[in-house]
């Protein structure tokens, strides 16, 4: 009945989903969603040059990303700008240079849009396996900094006092960050990826009241976001990472009929 | 070595500087298993800055810190919990170590709030959470315990109550206790050693030399002082607006 890309992109993009569930819970408690555009913007930058140079997509842009992670760490030190006007500068000019670098590489067919908003037929059996061996990868490594990262996350001080060692770990996730990223771009596009990561942990807050909870609920989510959204996007021809996104929103709005109830019941 | 043994943490002339100022300078302190070392002085001091240099959460700019404490467990002054995370108290209590259920209930009952184990962080009042945070550093039996001004916003019989447990928490589980606190009444009868800060150690030692000393009670004011000591000594050096010794 389906296709073979089909089955693969769903494969690919429910591996995507299960990464970005925690990751995406840690982006909106630590309000890093900005941030987390800033790496994406700059992963059109890693697709080109890994075009021009024939390197791996996905090693590229976690390549370009960590740099510019660590970038606008030093530039924080270095500048009086506030985090906000440094995360823009980024990932505009990186954006830039990616967009400029395309026009050099005009003796390649391009496919502009793919890039950007992501193209399921481009998924292969490799990126299938780059994908969940990555993914679990960048668990594993969540799983162990897992303590040291969510007490931080509460309180640096409390979290840095009884030895947990903060900025190891506010380092590792910066990478984490990058990682998913570069795992996500081709399924969902440079410009939609932070969206998989905020949305479905957004959908979550509304309906949980533990850390936990929160997490599976993201996780579920965002995997009935991209199976729904494929198919979608399978049936009317669109693009796979909007429809994986319009897909989410609407969950989103469905979420927060509970909390409209327990409003409407608490003023009685 | 007997006496080393009991010995937590040591600073020696350690000071912090931010963009060329000084915040604090020429601290040196020791705390020891078992006792209680109170910071206190006027805002801007450097006791919040003097306790962090203590937990190793800020460097020393000079000098030397010796830390030989195992297990820290830290109250500070001001927290505020991002309401973007649903966190219960439960998961608060397990925040940098696992504690099993029994040991929360029962270090949440010291200090009187049992019954809130599940409710949401951020719809605890302030008192509340001052006595979730100090229940969470008890849970964590540490042999060393830092508590930055710990009764704030808690009720007048809540404060009496808490400085009691501090004070018994102390003897019971043998921790040294590095405490910050506007309560003099405590601080002058409960402690066994009294830092008084102004950006530099204006004097420190035990509560009965201390209140007698001139430094205190330029910093604290007579009236306080003498609620408290019956004594009297010459100045022997005064402060300018920034808390340094005017010459």
């Amino acid at each position: 009945m389906f296709d073979d890309f089909f089955i693969r992109a769903l494969v690919a993009g429910v591996g995507i989903a299960i990464v970005a569930g925690p990751l995406g819970c840690l982006v909106i408690w630590r309000r890093l969603s900005y941030f987390g555009d800033t790496l994406s913007h700059s992963a059109l930058l890693g697709v080109t040059l890994a075009y021009s140079f024939s390197l791996n997509i996905a090693f590229s842009v976690f390549v370009i990303s960590a740099v510019v992670a660590l970038l606008l760490v030093s530039l924080q030190k270095r500048t009086k700008l506030a985090g906000d006007s440094l995360l823009g500068l980024l990932a505009h000019s990186t954006l830039a240079i990616g967009l400029v670098l395309i026009g050099f590489l005009s003796y390649i067919r391009f496919d502009l849009m793919g890039l950007l908003f992501g193209d399921i037929l481009a998924v292969t059996t490799a990126d299938i396996g780059l994908v969940w061996i990555g993914g679990s990868i960048i668990l594993i490594i969540l799983y162990f900094i897992w303590k040291s990262l969510f007490s931080a996350t509460v309180n640096y001080d409390l979290s840095a006092a009884e030895g947990m060692r903060p900025e190891v770990s506010n380092f590792i996730f910066t990478l984490l960050l990058a990682g998913v990223i570069a795992l996500s771009i081709k399924m969902i596009g440079a410009l939609l990826i932070t969206g998989l990561l905020l949305i479905p942990a957004a959908i979550a807050r509304n309906i949980s009241n533990s850390p936990r909870q929160m997490i599976v609920i993201a996780i579920l989510s965002g995997i009935l976001s991209v199976v729904v959204g494929l198919f979608t996007s399978l049936e009317i021809n669109t693009s796979s990472g909007p429809s994986i996104i319009v897909v989410a929103l609407i969950l989103f709005i469905i979420s927060l009929v509970p909390l409209e109830i327990k409003g409407q019941l608490q003023k009685r | 070595m007997n006496e080393n043994n009991n010995l937590l943490v040591r600073l020696k002339d350690c000071g912090v500087q931010k963009s060329s100022k000084w915040i604090v300078k020429g601290i040196s302190l020791e705390i020891h298993k078992g006792k209680i070392v109170t910071l206190i002085g006027p805002n801007g001091s450097g006791k919040t800055t003097t306790a962090k240099m203590a937990l190793n959460i800020l460097k020393s700019d000079e000098g030397s810190i010796e830390n030989y404490s195992t297990k820290m467990a830290y109250v500070p002054q001001k927290i505020s919990i991002d309401w973007t995370m649903p966190l219960r108290v439960i998961d608060f209590m397990n925040l940098t170590s696992h504690i099993n259920k029994d040991e929360i209930i029962e270090a949440l009952e010291l200090t009187g709030v049992q019954h809130l184990i599940y409710n949401e962080i951020h719809n605890l009042s302030g008192g509340e959470f001052q006595r979730v945070l100090i229940a969470r550093a008890i849970a964590k039996k540490p042999d060393l315990l830092v508590l930055d001004e710990p009764v704030q916003g808690v009720d007048f019989n809540g404060e009496i109550a808490l400085y009691n447990l501090i004070k018994e928490i102390c003897t019971k589980l043998n921790c040294g206790i590095l405490l910050i606190s506007h309560d003099l009444h405590f601080v002058m009868s409960a402690t066994d050693h009294v830092i008084c800060l102004n950006g530099h150690i204006c004097c420190s030692g035990s509560p009965k030399s201390i209140v007698k000393n001139s430094s205190y009670i330029e910093l604290f004011g007579e009236h306080n002082a003498a609620t408290l000591s019956l004594y009297q000594h010459e100045h022997d050096h005064s402060h300018q607006t920034d808390g340094s010794v005017k010459n």
